[in-house]
Parts: structure tokens; C-alpha cells; sequence
């Protein structure tokens, strides 16, 4: 079914955010359907993070709207009850896993807490659950009971995951959420991020400077350079045709087989870097 | 191909504080442990594990040196030295427990709301603690007791609002590094409540600091409380109290009968030695179990 | 063939950690030839990081090492005092987070002109000049006004150009870069790698290149060597690595990459997790419990390094396997 036919889970338009004299987001809009999954590409500066911890409300837009599952976000939730079903609508997954658990907690502490936040369920059909989400993502018995200085940075990303999930969000967002694990455990989350997409129709929004990883997750994307949309369309499109020189030039970082890193390439960054400064900020 | 099997050792000395606990603070943590645990015993069960009675004066006793079951000898009113020092444990211990536990509860409370609202709310607080700061613990306790008259309750609550600044200062380091981390935003954005997130994650994961800053801190309120009844402002004569025996028997020094007060003095410096030694060595664990 | 610059043989080294003695590194094996760039690519564990910082000697206390280190002939773990000076000026090594290596408190031209003037005993004017003069080199301009700014006035990209700088000020002949450019954004990294590619070949510096990222080491270094579990299990010539790989960990790491040309259907992940020195199983291929072409004489023992058409493999199973290690496992 094509993006335009299916129900928008998350609508963002005109988002804006200044800190200060900075511009950190300008004017950025997108949409992403149910079952999507978009990526945010972007360098440091970029605004990426800053979109992200918008639409989770952990900071407050200076303009624009963000919708929901239907419902507007874009001012602060007015009281506990509204931010927790704001937290069954949208959730995040950060990219540290060593920070990303409270230390003392085991992962089935941690989820059950989730649980306990949003059902009044009694213990045993929250214990259920709980083996329902640690076996979703993969994680044996051991694990789940483990603190978190026991596992591995990967299987600590499994327990954020299998947290953020608990709450049953229409949306994920995946904050750099594989960028700081093993190549070869990258690819493990990778593939269980798909199939969980494919379990339960939960919309993506992937925010990531790394386009190989964009490439396997998302169906479009949008590429930010200093807080603007520079270009968006379908992810193949986007990285097979990039219609911006920005793009292009991020495309044409990457390392891959034969990639040499040239002096012409150190250039053409290096001019852009300049012209970022040059331009003036509107 | 050879391969010399050389063992070179890299010098360095072993680390031998791997372990966490008691057990990991090494010998003189352990030591310190044991000499705190001493005096506990002594302020818990003081008054029935002294041999004599410690509060009957004789004078036809006074400065008697060590004879016949008074290992210690007699005071200035002829009153058995060991004995008041048991008995005197009691409030010795008591008067700097209740200002760690005062200054120590105020002070994570003002950091934890400090460092949980950060912006004006923080800085209105820091500056209030600014202020507080610029006030030393024995002038304010010497206000205190002017106003109050003089006894322990009035000193201990005074040197409790002297130390609460700094209490607050340390603990809103930890607390402002604790609430940047991903887990708090990741509880936010479930919706937990911030007085949940302060009092179940928050607060536990700044235990390991809580405990060593309280255990160093019980030495100096150990001093500051010896100093303040020393000088007549808190706990008053003739109640057994370890700084009041210092300034009770000070005249016995230069007559040639020092031991009364100095076994006083003695007391006070083994156990604020074993407070600051075993205070450092937690602060050590703590900082380690953060990496 | 001349002697390499930098000769490690049976490289082991132990570490205590909790009270136990533990390996990181195993039998670790590498030759560096001057003006070459060896890059050594790993996982968490494998070793790459300890391998750089016992060829600078940067163990921590209390580290146990067997083997040997040659630079230039000389046993480097024998080295003191003014020998140890010189070889410090001989090698220089550049990190991964410069923010964390550049003391904040004291200006650029301080950190960069240190090593000139203590170990060099350079007269400070001279060595100021020579300090504007790399800047320049690594593109950034207005030298005097440059090494009187502070850490915290440049972004980590120029920082890393600056630490990059001051490794290149003493002359070394073998500079150890330990993942120089993975805190860095992507347009930043290739601007930072062509700038040292070039001073590389124009200074005929030996370079030892530290990273995960497989095609990043591909593509920079003359040979690829990759780590696993605290032991180098293949050396690779680059241009051949990805497609002749000599190794299944070498081909399972390629394999496990997504593609910025096409989505796979899934990716090819390999089981299980990367393992350290410490944890893998004794006396078999470390690999062998993750790898989809064990059998058993791969658990019959540690395999040797061997050499298989101008590379070096770990793999018992190196020869049968060429050729097939694109694809998916036989059974």
C-alpha cells in the first residue's frame, strides 16, 4: 500500500526550536504512515536529536506542530495522566546502552515498572508480559533477570527496546540507537528491529548519521543540514539519485569497497563547511 | 620467527581494593570499622558496661591515678574516668548523628529538587545555599544556644544548617550528573512522575556517595559538637559527655594528672579518625563503582 | 626486502582485572614496514586498542607481557630513560575522543609544541614556526592566532587535526592511530583521512590504523590485519580483503555490513556475541562457536597463523575454504 493511502501515525509541520540566538530546527516538516519507517539523516548540528526529543516532549517547540495518533503534542502534556498516554503513543530508544538502564535495576525490573505505569494489572499477568517482550527481543531467562553491568552493550540495547516497547507505542523512535554497538551485533538488532516492525505495525523513525544502516531499515527519509530539510523522498531514491549536493556529498563519505578518500572529497566538505558559516541564518 | 618469551612485568603495585563492601576498604577501613563499632557499642550500652558509677562525686578521690579496678583513675571529682567515658558515649555519638542525619536529609532534598528543575529554580537554590555557606557551624551554633540557652539540642541543630550547604553542593553534582542520564529521560518519556524517579532511581544510584559524605562528615560534627560543649554551649556539666571532660579535667594537665582529660581527648580523636578514614575509603568505592 | 620498521612476535599480554589474571592479548603477531599503513581492524575485545598501546607502552600497571616488540631492530620493552624519550619521538599515536587527550587548561600551541621543546630541547620561537607550519599542513589556517586558542574554542574535527598535527611535529617514522576518526561525523572523518593519507606519503610515515569500520581500514591501508579475541587471524593485502577473504570471521564481518546500495531482506548476522581473550574457549579456533563452517579439527586446537597466498589465515580450513566464503555455509 502506498505511504499516501495509509493513516498518518505522526504529522510534524513547520517544527521550529531555538535555544537562544541558535536556530537548532527550521522549519521542518514530514509524515510518517502506519507501519512506516522514516529516517532522519543528519550530521552533529544537524537539529536530528533536537526533532526527537520534540516529539517525545522532553523539550518544547518555539513553533510548528507535532501530532500524534491524532492528537496534538506540540505544547507540554497539562498533567500525569496526559504524558503517560503520550507515552503509550510515542517512544525512544537512545543510542548509549550503558546509560540508557538505571543500574540497579534487571531488565525485567525495569519493563515491569514500564507495565506498572500504564495497566493496573496484577503481578502474574505482568510477569507474562514481561516474558512475552524479553523473548521478543531475544533475551534468555539469564539476561532478563541480569543487572545491567552484566550484559553486553547489545543485549542492553534488547532490554531499552523491549522497555520502550512495554508501553505499546504506535511510534519508535530509534535515536542512533545501533550506532554505538559491534558491527556484528549491529546486524542482529538491525534484523530484530525489522521483524518486530513486521510483528506488531509499530512506525519507525530512525535518526541516523549512517547510511548503510538507513538503507536496510527505512522506506524514506529526510536528510537536515543546520536545522532545514535539505531533501526527502524514498530512502533507494534519496541515496541512489541525490538531488542535493549536501546528500550527495554524505553519500559520497562513506567507506565501501574501492572508496579512497581523496583530497578533492576533503574539499568539497571543507567548502561546505564554509558556506554553512558564510550563509546567513534566517 | 622467534618469539623470546620474555615476561616483562609493567611495574605498578597490585590493587588489592577489587572488592566492594566493608571488605574492600582495606585494613585500615576495616580497622576504622571496628573502632566505630566500639564506640557504638559503648554509646548504646554505655551506662551498664561502666563499672562504677559515673556520675557520684568524691571529692577525697579526685585525680587518684589508676588503682585497684580504676584502670583509667579518678577525675576532678573524684568520679571513675572509664566509666564516664562509657557513659558519656552515648551523647558524644548521639549529638553528630542527629546533625548527619539533619543536615544530610535537608541537603538531598534541596540538590535532588535542585538538580531535578535546573534552571531558576537551581539557581534561586544555590544561592540561597551561597548565603548559608558564608556562616561558619560554631558562630552559629554559639547564636543558637545565646538564644536558646545552652544544651546539646540547640548546638546540633544549628551545626545542622552550617553543614546542609555543603551537603547540598556535593550531593547536586552527583544528582545533576544522575538526572542527565538517558534512563531518567527514558522514565519522562514513559510518564513516571518525577517524585518517583527521584526517590526510586535518582536517590538509590547517589547511595554510595550518601554514605561515604555521612560518614566523614559524623568526624567532623564529632569535633564541632567536643569543641562547642568544651567551651560550655552544649551538653552541660555534670552530664558525662567527652568534650565537656576535656574542659571539666583541663586543669589536671598542668597540675601533672593529665590522663582524665587527655583519655577524653584520645576517645574523640580515635573516633573521628575512624569516621574520616572509613569516609574516604567508601568515597574511593564510590567513585570506582562509577567506572 | 629490508627489515620491517616494527616487528611483533608472540605478542601476549595478561591484565588483572578483579583479582584474576587475565588475557587480552594472544600470540599477537604483526609486521609494519616503513611507509606502510597496516590497518587492524576489530571488534570490542579483540585486542585492537591493547595491541597500540603495548607497541607505545601504555599498559596499564601490573600487565604481564610475553613476546617481543621490535622497532627498528630494538626491543622496545627493554627501552629507559632517554632510549625510551627518543622512541617516543620515534612513534607517535593519535586517539579517538582528542578532547580527551588535550589537557583543557592550557592553550593549543603549549600542547603541540611540548614534546619539541622538552624532549627535543628546541628553542621555543622554532618551535612555535614549526607548529603553524603543520597546522597549516592539516588545513587549518591562521597558525599564530591558532596555538594561542584553547581546546574547548575548536570543534572535535579541528581538535583531531591539531592532535593529528602535533604526532606529526617530532618526525615519528611509525604513527599508531587508534580509531582516530570514529567519534567524528562522516563528512569530517573523510576529510580528516584524506589529510593524513597525504602526510602520510609525503612525510613516508609507517602508520598502524585502528578501527572497526572494515572498509574504512580498506581503503586507506596498504594491508588489513583483522583481530579477533585477542589474536590477529588474518592479514590481508586490502584491495583483496573483501573479495578473497582468507578467514570466516574476515567474510562473516563483511557479510554482516548493510548495503548502501540495496536493502537486504535480512541481513547476515553471525550468532552469538564477540568475544575477549579471557572468554574464549581453550584450546580451539576462539571463532569456531560462532563460525558456519566449523568442524571438528577446528576445536582440536589453537590454530596456527599461516600464510596462504601472500596473506596470513587462522583457519585450519583456509585452503578448502577460498573461494567459498562469500556464501552461505555448506553443511
Amino acid at each position: 500500500m502506498p505511504d499516501s493511502d495509509r493513516a498518518d501515525v505522526l504529522e510534524v509541520t513547520s517544527l521550529r526550536k531555538e535555544f537562544g540566538d541558535l536556530v537548532a530546527v527550521d522549519d521542518v516538516s514530514f509524515r510518517v504512515p502506519e507501519a512506516g519507517s522514516l529516517a532522519i539523516v543528519g550530521e552533529s548540528g544537524s537539529g536530528k536529536t533536537t526533532i526527537a526529543r520534540m516529539i517525545v516532549g522532553l523539550e518544547r517547540p518555539s513553533g510548528g506542530s507535532i501530532s500524534a495518533c491524532g492528537q496534538d503534542r506540540s505544547r507540554p502534556a497539562r498533567s500525569l495522566a496526559d504524558r503517560r498516554r503520550r507515552g503509550r503513543e510515542v517512544q525512544i530508544v537512545f543510542q548509549d546502552p550503558y546509560t540508557s538502564l538505571d543500574p540497579r535495576q534487571t531488565a525485567e525490573g525495569a519493563i515491569d515498572e514500564v507495565l506498572r505505569l500504564h495497566h493496573g494489572w496484577p503481578a502474574d499477568r505482568r510477569r507474562a508480559r514481561v516474558a512475552e517482550l524479553t523473548g521478543l527481543v531475544g533475551l534468555d531467562e539469564r539476561q532478563s533477570r541480569a543487572l545491567p553491568r552484566a550484559l553486553s552493550g547489545g543485549q542492553r540495547q534488547r532490554v531499552a527496546i523491549a522497555r520502550a516497547l512495554a508501553a505499546q507505542p504506535q511510534i519508535l523512535i530509534l535515536d542512533e540507537s545501533v550506532a554505538a554497538l559491534d558491527v556484528s551485533i549491529q546486524a542482529q538488532v538491525l534484523n530484530l528491529l525489522a521483524d518486530i516492525r513486521d510483528e506488531t505495525g509499530v512506525s519507525y523513525i530512525l535518526i541516523s548519521h549512517d547510511l548503510a544502516v538507513v538503507r536496510q531499515l527505512t522506506d524514506t527519509t529526510i536528510v537536515l543540514r543546520r536545522g532545514q530539510v535539505v531533501e526527502h523522498g524514498p530512502t533507494g531514491q534519496v541515496l541512489d539519485d541525490p538531488q542535493h549536493a549536501y546528500t550527495r556529498l554524505l553519500r559520497d563519505c562513506v567507506p565501501r569497497p574501492g572508496w579512497k578518500p581523496t583530497r578533492q572529497l576533503a574539499q568539497a566538505s571543507a567548502e561546505q563547511s564554509t558556506a554553512d558559516k558564510e550563509a546567513p541564518r534566517e | 620467527m622467534s618469539a623470546q618469551v620474555t615476561t616483562v612485568a609493567v611495574p605498578g603495585t597490585k590493587r588489592s581494593r577489587s572488592l566492594s563492601g566493608l571488605r574492600g576498604t582495606g585494613v585500615a577501613g576495616m580497622m576504622s570499622a571496628a573502632v566505630i563499632a566500639l564506640a557504638t557499642i559503648a554509646a548504646v550500652f554505655g551506662p551498664l558496661l561502666a563499672p562504677f558509677n559515673p556520675d557520684l562525686p568524691n571529692l577525697s578521690l579526685a585525680w587518684v591515678g589508676p588503682v585497684g579496678g580504676h584502670l583509667l583513675g579518678y577525675d576532678f571529682q573524684g568520679r571513675d574516668v572509664l566509666s564516664r567515658l562509657l557513659a558519656g558515649a552515648q551523647s558524644s555519638m548521639l549529638g553528630p548523628l542527629a546533625v548527619v542525619i539533619l543536615s544530610m536529609a535537608a541537603g538531598a532534598v534541596l540538590a535532588v529538587v535542585a538538580a531535578w528543575r535546573r534552571g531558576a529554580a537551581d539557581a534561586v537554590i544555590s544561592s540561597g545555599l551561597d548565603i548559608l555557606f558564608a556562616f561558619p557551624g560554631i558562630l552559629l551554633a554559639v547564636l543558637a544556644t545565646a538564644i536558646f540557652g545552652a544544651g546539646l539540642t540547640a548546638a546540633a541543630i544549628a551545626l545542622s544548617i552550617a553543614y546542609m550547604p555543603y551537603v547540598a553542593r556535593v550531593l547536586r553534582g552527583v544528582a545533576l550528573r544522575e538526572r542527565s542520564q538517558p534512563y531518567v529521560a527514558a522514565l519522562e518519556v514513559q510518564g513516571s512522575s518525577a517524585t518517583t524517579i527521584c526517590l526510586r532511581h535518582i536517590i538509590p544510584n547517589m547511595l554510595p556517595l550518601i554514605v561515604a559524605q555521612a560518614t566523614i562528615m559524623f568526624g567532623w560534627a564529632m569535633v564541632d559538637l567536643a569543641a562547642i560543649s568544651f567551651l560550655g554551649l552544649g551538653v552541660q556539666p555534670p552530664a558525662p559527655n567527652w568534650g565537656v571532660m576535656i574542659s571539666e579535667n583541663q586543669t589536671g594537665i598542668l597540675q601533672g594528672y593529665p590522663l582524665p582529660a587527655l583519655s577524653a581527648g584520645v576517645c574523640i580523636v580515635a573516633v573521628v579518625i575512624a569516621f574520616n578514614i572509613l569516609g574516604e575509603r567508601l568515597f574511593e568505592q564510590a567513585q570506582e563503582a562509577r567506572r | 626486502m629490508s627489515a620491517p620498521l616494527l616487528q611483533v612476535d608472540g605478542l601476549t599480554v595478561r591484565l588483572e582485572v578483579r583479582g584474576e589474571r587475565r588475557p587480552v592479548l594472544r600470540d599477537v603477531a604483526l609486521t609494519v614496514r616503513e611507509g606502510e599503513a597496516l590497518g587492524l581492524v576489530g571488534e570490542s575485545g579483540s585486542g585492537k586498542s591493547m595491541t597500540a598501546r603495548a607497541i607505545d607502552r601504555l599498559l596499564p600497571r601490573g600487565a604481564e607481557v610475553d613476546g617481543s616488540i621490535r622497532f627498528d631492530g630494538r626491543d622496545v620493552h627493554a627501552l629507559s630513560g632517554a632510549d625510551l624519550r627518543r622512541y617516543r619521538n620515534q612513534v607517535a599515536m593519535i586517539f579517538q575522543d582528542p578532547r580527551a587527550h588535550v589537557n583543557p587548561v592550557r592553550r593549543i600551541g603549549d600542547y603541540m609544541t611540548e614534546a619539541l621543546r622538552t624532549n627535543l630541547g628546541t628553542p621555543a620561537a622554532a618551535a612555535a614556526n614549526r607548529a603553524s607550519d603543520m597546522l597549516s599542513q592539516v588545513g587549518i589556517d591562521g597558525g599564530a592566532r591558532r596555538l594561542r586558542q584553547y581546546p574547548h574554542e575548536l570543534s572535535g574535527g579541528m581538535l583531531q587535526r591539531v592532535m593529528i598535527a602535533a604526532a606529526l611535529l617530532t618526525e615519528p617514522r611509525l604513527l599508531l592511530a587508534d580509531e582516530p576518526t570514529t567519534a567524528l561525523d562522516v563528512t569530517t572523518q573523510a576529510e580528516v583521512m584524506a589529510i593524513l593519507d597525504g602526510l602520510r606519503r609525503e612525510f613516508g610515515l609507517a602508520m598502524l590504523f585502528i578501527t572497526h569500520d572494515l572498509e574504512l581500514a580498506a581503503a586507506i591501508c596498504d594491508r588489513t590485519a583483522v583481530m579477533y579475541a585477542g589474536q590477529i587471524v588474518e592479514v590481508r593485502e586490502s584491495g583483496r580483503l573483501h573479495d578473497d577473504p582468507l578467514h570466516p570471521y574476515t567474510a562473516a564481518l563483511a557479510a554482516a555490513r548493510p548495503d548502501i546500495t540495496r536493502a537486504a531482506g535480512r541481513l547476515r548476522a553471525i550468532p552469538g556475541r564477540p568475544l575477549s581473550a579471557f572468554e574464549a574457549p581453550p584450546g580451539e579456533c576462539a571463532f569456531a562457536p560462532r563460525c558456519p563452517h566449523a568442524q571438528d579439527a577446528c576445536r582440536a586446537g589453537v590454530p596456527p597463523l599461516s600464510e596462504l597466498d601472500g596473506g596470513l589465515s587462522r583457519c585450519v580450513r583456509a585452503h578448502e575454504l577460498r573461494g567459498k566464503l562469500g556464501e552461505p555455509a555448506n553443511a
